[in-house]
């Protein structure tokens, strides 16, 4: 309850839980096209690739402002999302290898740039750590309104061409096949999700941002099996999770935000696999048992 | 020795020793899995040492190999549940238990020689200080453990190597004769885990990760040959270390992301210029098939209409174009390699077919 009264007295709180309620619905929507056309771990690779980027955008502007470092992000995410389906597609590579290779490469190069950049006199690098773990407490306004401007444009997308992404995760042949052009649907929804990373480096970090992809949309496909219903409920444990998560990690000594909003994330997901009507695992164990017993 | 000289054999042996199951990671589709495995052994240590509160204790050691198989088997049994998929479950399972080690360190050991940035980065340029006393030899411990790893693993290789070849073949058929292919599996991932936790220390998660796909992965675009690829991938694994060293060297940053850069490297050369499976090789694969079949095309054109009235129509040269629907340029071209080969004649304003031409083209059109 005192929790509750200073989340809308405290301005520090207040950005935080707004930062993490956002990152959590927009992940949360975009983690279901990832996560039903079986590109979770896609969503790994990007959010370690995204660290190059972050330290390039920095090097080159020389300025810290994040819309800058997000964009550096999201141009690095993506880069690297091309690079794994271009090795797949153009070698006898399989897709496990060129995630894991981009993944590792990818962040190794970014921590010779963060390397390259401590070694400056004015020690501008200081900040740029926070985005290997996020750092929810160090939010700002100006944080805010840069991920609202990158989030709120990916889910109005995602509302405008609802049919498209969702023939496109279920059905892409049938989609093709209406002359939908699946290529160009396929790299926008790459790039909306990636969207959604960026919006999370700042407050879980590229180490575990893709969690915060994977655990939503797998704990709302428990539930039900219509996606405007898995879409609205993995935004709404997004959006739980990260609250929860960056309150907690705020407030309490030796949290850091990214593992704090996971381990939320998961306690949710662990509920939703037990709990779920239908296809949870302790329904299924009662309905075996109701099964066994002796009919009267 | 000299640090430096003893930073990069420890480099080379651990490199070394990451490849050689990462051959295995990534001809049987779990690449995915070393970086898991990577990252949960963090919470293994943790956890031996909050038990024992002794950074040297083996336990940790134990712990965290314990730890990898132990992430490995709770991916499958997320899996086995049937409620998500393989992928999904490895995107569940490692950020949790990773979760759970960062937030551990922080709370109960952060006073304590064990931080998250280490853990990801390594600390390669320190490991000759960290030494030990064996056989009265004053050795690094981190080239001791990479050793010992390497050693591990090429014993294990060599002395299941018909067995792990078959249940990475032919699962079907490796299971039918016999050899458990659950009892394969678990012994490879506590491969994998073992060699991650010995090199851990030294080079950080991330680079595991690195030199366990990169140099394999490179390593499959050069060869079909398993005993090839193993000795391919820890040559290649070696050679990305050492670079990488001194690209750390000249520009003075960091030894494991310089290495797994140079790693990236080693796999984007092999990519583009692998004899036969490169881009490269590729596109003048796929530039030379365009010649030899706009050659057939003429040569059957030819044979099409030899000795015929039209012949004087159709095959002089300055006409192929319109005929064949090529680009003069392009025809005038095929026309000169055709001459060129042997395969076609000029009489005056007629092409004709040489012997040779007129065998290519019967082979064709028996095709």
């Amino acid at each position: 309850m005192e929790l509750l009264t200073a989340l809308f007295a405290d301005y520090t709180l207040r950005t935080v839980a707004l930062g993490a309620a956002l990152l959590g619905v927009v992940s949360g929507v975009l983690g279901c096209f990832a996560v039903l056309r079986r590109q979770a771990l896609l969503g790994d690779a990007m959010s370690h690739a995204a660290l190059p980027g972050i330290a390039l955008a920095f090097m080159l502007t020389g300025q810290r402002d994040p819309l800058v470092l997000l964009l550096g992000a999201a141009a690095a995410a993506w880069l690297a999302a091309l690079l794994v389906l271009g090795i797949t597609g153009t070698s006898r590579i399989k897709e496990d290898s060129a995630l894991a290779l981009t993944l590792s490469v990818c962040f190794g190069f970014g921590l010779v740039l963060l390397s390259l950049l401590q070694k400056r006199p004015d020690a501008a690098q200081a900040g740029l750590k926070r985005f290997l773990f996020g750092q929810a407490a160090a939010l700002v306004e100006r944080d805010i309104v840069v991920m609202a401007a990158l989030g709120l444009p990916a889910l109005l997308c995602v509302a405008l061409l609802w049919k498209h992404f969702k023939l496109l995760s279920f059905d892409p042949e049938y989609a093709a096949s209406l002359g939908m052009p699946t290529g160009a649907l396929s790299i926008l929804l790459t790039t909306l999700i990636v969207m959604a990373i960026a919006i999370g480096l700042q407050s879980v970090g590229v180490v575990l941002m893709s969690a915060m992809l994977v655990a939503p949309a797998a704990a709302a496909r428990q539930w039900t099996n219509r996606l405007s219903i898995m879409v609205l409920l993995a935004a709404s444990f997004g959006a739980l999770a990260g609250v929860s998560g960056a309150l907690i990690s705020a407030t309490t000594r030796g949290f850091s935000t990214g593992p704090t909003v996971v381990l939320c994330m998961a306690a949710i997901t662990l509920g939703s696999l037990l709990c779920a009507p239908e296809r949870g695992l302790l329904w299924r164990w009662i309905r075996g048992r109701r099964q066994l017993a002796p009919v009267d | 020795m000299a640090p430096e000289v003893e930073v990069q054999l420890i480099a080379v042996i651990v490199a070394a020793a990451c490849a050689l199951p990462g051959v295995f990671l990534v001809l049987r589709r779990m690449a995915m899995l070393s970086d898991a495995i990577s990252h949960t052994v963090l919470l293994g240590i943790v956890l031996g040492y909050l038990l024992t509160r002794d950074l040297g204790s083996p336990l940790l050691f134990v712990g965290a190999v314990a730890m990898g198989v132990v992430t490995v088997a709770l991916v499958e049994l997320v899996t086995g549940t049937g409620l998500v998929r393989e992928d999904a479950a490895i995107g569940l399972v490692f950020p949790v238990l990773f979760s759970i080690a960062v937030i551990l360190i922080s709370r109960f050991a952060g006073n304590v020689h064990l931080d998250v940035d280490s853990v990801l980065l390594g600390e390669l340029v320190f490991a000759p200080f960290d030494r030990v006393r064996l056989l009265g030899l004053d050795l690094p411990r981190a080239l001791l453990v990479g050793l010992v790893t390497l050693l591990a693993n090429l014993l294990l290789i060599g002395l299941f190597y018909k067995e792990l070849k078959l249940a990475t073949f032919d699962a079907g058929l490796a299971a039918a004769l016999g050899f458990a292919p659950a009892l394969v599996h678990y012994g490879l991932m506590t491969m994998v885990s073992i060699t991650a936790v010995g090199a851990f220390d030294a080079v950080g998660s991330i680079l595991v990760i690195a030199l366990m796909v990169a140099p394999p992965a490179a390593a499959y675009l050069l060869t079909d040959r398993l005993a090839r690829m193993l000795l391919l991938s820890v040559l290649i694994g070696a050679a990305s270390a050492i670079a990488g060293y001194w690209l750390a060297y000249w520009l003075d940053v960091s030894v494991a992301g310089a290495m797994a850069t140079m790693s990236g490297v080693a796999f984007g050369l092999c990519y583009l210029f692998a004899p036969g499976r490169g881009l490269v090789a590729g596109a003048a694969r796929r530039a030379h098939q365009r010649w030899e079949f706009a050659q057939q095309m003429l040569t059957l054109h030819l044979l099409n209409h030899e000795g015929t009235a039209e012949a004087i129509e159709e095959c002089s040269p300055s006409r192929l174009s319109a005929h064949l629907r090529w680009p003069p340029a392009f025809a005038a071209e095929v026309v000169r390699r055709a001459e060129q080969g042997g395969l076609v004649q000029r009489r005056g304003e007629l092409l004709t077919l040489t012997e040779r031409g007129r065998r290519l083209a019967q082979e064709a059109s028996l095709r």
